[in-house]
């Protein structure tokens, strides 16, 4: 059973490594959008087994917070926020394809080399969750390098947050005060973020990063 | 009266205070209603250092960040006397709105809420849930004027400290992780006291990772160097008290994070040194700054690099550690956060009374606007490191320790604080000496502020109370 338990929490991690994948080649902001949905529902699922596990029931609320807000709640808004401000049809990359999945998987490699030799005296299961929430973490970092709209960029600082959790909820025991301050300083962030896009809307008419530099305060 | 409910005071004015200004839409009475708030912080917090409380799980007052707190709760009431008359103007100006300034007292207390629960937390898990909400309160006041400079900044700040606080998140988690073997399951893996007490069995090679995590989150905070981006444009774009505390009192937050954490990792025998990273964050982000200096034109952000400058003096010193290195940093912390707020507190009333941040449109101020020009002077030869201001003492102490111990670390120090004090120099004299340019009229300014801060520099560079001496030479120690 022990076996079952520790296959399936593995299976979850692993897989919210893959979708994170899946988010840095969208180039498109309805697919990732959904994919992102996918990730949080990924979320979800992983924490609700590792409260299951570790016989946390408190963990079913971080659950439930991820399901609620990030799978649903934030995605909807977004799409709305997208259609509202046109710009869900554009295609956007900055880097290629190709060589952003090259430099993620260097990134995967490179959270397990360091978590997997660090954590050799630690739970085995803590060990594999902190591996791929480090490479969740690199990936979300990756994707909001290589973005330059900032809706993508959002997605992508939420991914990392998502990894954040994955940590959180993987190292035993941990108390409760972080989760519930980790998924509210999420909402929180995103009311942030709600406000700046609309501001941004509302003064640039766009959401592209790159219209801001052109108001570098230093130019005269 | 119980000393807990000291703690419980430092924290709950700011929190009520921002509830109630948030309500409040005259500005007169919500002005004065922040003075008198972060004038009783003040209080409680010179009450905690009379009579410090017994830790708790989750509060902690010692030796070393009590010194943090009163600084904080000083600067911040200082502060909110100088940021009454400069809001005062921005209404008249029609700048800010009456609905923006309930948002913007409200957010004034609850960054103050946010950086006095950073310091007195005894739980790394609070303290980072806190500097987080510190910080979200100044991303909301730096992008609070609208403009797109304004939206600019706050972009880069959100998306820069976000990447720093998931860093000091994931730092923290391998804390407990490294902790939890040891102490057990639950609450105490994170209490200080108790990492404190047990870190020397805790695994090294976890704690090495999270160390790194940590002084590169939090360091994104502090405004290190490769991690600085957000922090000129935060301080050029925002209102100017927001730049007062955000140089003066936020970054000594980070870097009292900072702090804690590399005390705990240098009790761990097997675990890296903590030094040599930090020596080499802070020599970095120094030189860097300092010629970064020279090609500012617009004042604020000049003074913000010159921020960046002194936070890389202090974090090398730290760095360097040993009593006489950590002594020297405690002043030049404390001496920083003082002139600096005194110079944005000129810069401010500056800026409002020639209309332009830009240094080439301000001349000449020691005969336009005397008072003003003249406590720039005094901010600026003070920050520069002129004897016998209390900057000097502390960098000559920086510079003088570093030398008996490594001489090539010191002339790459004092090669770089010369760099910074030829920038500042050369920008000082066209700013207040040059042939008068723009507006000559008065502006409404409230000179107390800043006068009290450079004299209190002034009065460190001269003489320093040998209680004071003690005390930090105390705090030093602590810090290793």
């Amino acid at each position: 059973m022990q076996g079952l338990a520790f296959d399936i929490a593995h299976l979850l991690a692993g897989s919210l490594v893959l979708v994170s994948f899946m988010m840095i080649y969208q180039d498109r902001l309805p697919a990732l959008i959904n994919v992102f949905a996918l990730h949080a529902i990924l979320l979800s699922a992983s924490v609700t087994w590792q409260a299951n596990i570790q016989n946390m029931p408190e963990l079913y609320l971080t659950a439930m917070i991820a399901l609620v807000f990030k799978a649903f709640v934030i995605p909807i808004s977004l799409r709305r926020m997208i259609v509202q401000m046109g710009i869900h049809r554009e295609i956007e990359n900055v880097v290629g394809i190709g060589v952003t999945m090259l430099a993620g998987i260097a990134l995967v490699a490179l959270s397990m080399v360091v978590m997997l030799r660090i954590t050799a005296m630690a739970d085995p299961l803590a060990r594999e969750d902190l591996a791929f929430a480090l490479s969740v973490l690199l990936l979300g970092l990756l994707m909001m390098v290589t973005r330059r709209n900032a809706v993508g960029q959002v997605i992508g600082f939420m991914s990392l947050e998502n990894g954040l959790i994955l940590a959180a909820t993987g190292a035993k025991g941990m108390p409760l005060v972080v989760e519930i301050s980790v998924a509210f300083s999420i909402l929180i962030a995103f009311i942030v973020i709600g406000i700046f896009l609309f501001r941004i809307r509302e003064r640039f008419d766009s959401v592209d990063v790159h219209a801001l530099d052109r108001f570098r305060g230093e130019q005269p | 009266m119980s000393m807990f409910n000291a703690v419980v005071a430092v924290l709950l004015i700011p929190a009520a205070s921002a509830a109630i200004l948030a309500l409040i839409s005259s500005y007169r009475l919500s002005s004065l209603l922040n003075v008198l708030a972060s004038l009783l912080t003040l209080l409680f917090a010179l009450w905690l250092f009379v009579q410090p409380p017994e830790p708790t799980d989750y509060f902690l007052v010692d030796d070393l960040n009590i010194v943090f707190i009163v600084l904080n709760t000083f600067v911040g009431f200082t502060t909110s006397v100088f940021s009454a008359t400069y809001i005062a103007h921005e209404i008249e100006t029609g700048r800010l709105t009456p609905v923006y300034l309930r948002f913007y007292h409200a957010m004034y207390q609850a960054m103050m809420f946010g950086m006095n629960l950073a310091l007195v937390a005894n739980n790394i898990g609070l303290m980072w849930v806190a500097i987080e909400l510190a910080t979200l309160a100044t991303i909301l006041m730096v992008g609070i004027y609208r403009t797109h400079q304004a939206l600019e900044a706050a972009w880069k700040y959100f998306i820069l400290g976000s990447v720093g606080i998931a860093f000091a998140l994931f730092g923290t988690i391998l804390v407990y992780v490294a902790a939890q073997p040891v102490v057990g399951e639950g609450l105490p893996g994170m209490i200080w006291t108790v990492l404190n007490q047990r870190v020397a069995e805790f695994d090294p090679a976890l704690l090495n990772v999270a160390f790194i995590f940590l002084l590169l989150g939090y360091g994104t905070k502090v405004g290190l160097a490769p991690l600085h981006a957000w922090l000129p444009d935060a301080h050029a774009e925002g209102p100017t008290p927001i730049s007062a505390v955000l140089s003066g009192l936020l970054l000594n937050v980070a870097l009292y994070a900072v702090l804690r954490f590399k005390v705990l990792l240098a009790a761990n025998a097997h675990a890296i040194a903590p030094g040599p990273l930090m020596i080499t964050l802070g020599l970095v982000s120094l030189i860097f700054a300092a010629f970064m200096l020279y090609r500012r034109r617009d004042i604020k952000r000049m003074f913000a690099y010159s921020s960046i400058e002194h936070m890389g003096i202090i974090v090398f010193a730290f760095g360097m550690g040993g009593p006489i290195a950590n002594f020297a940093a405690l002043l030049q912390m404390t001496m920083h956060s003082l002139t600096k707020s005194a110079i944005f507190f000129a810069v401010g009333h500056i800026a409002q009374a020639k209309g332009t941040q830009q240094i080439a449109d301000i001349r000449g101020l020691t005969e336009t606007h005397p008072i003003l020009g003249w406590g720039l002077v005094l901010g600026v030869v003070a920050i520069a490191g002129l004897p016998p201001l209390g900057i000097f003492m502390s960098e000559f102490l920086v510079v003088s320790s570093t030398f008996s111990r490594e001489p090539l670390l010191a002339v790459a120090l004092a090669a770089g604080l010369l760099v910074a004090f030829g920038a500042l120099m050369l920008r000082l004299n066209s700013l207040a000496f040059g042939e008068p340019v723009g507006s000559r009229a008065p502006v409404q300014a409230s000179y107390v502020p800043m006068f009290a801060h450079l004299a209190l520099v002034f009065g460190a560079g001269l003489y320093l109370p040998p209680a004071l001496v003690v005390w930090f030479q105390h705090v030093a120690s602590i810090l290793g």
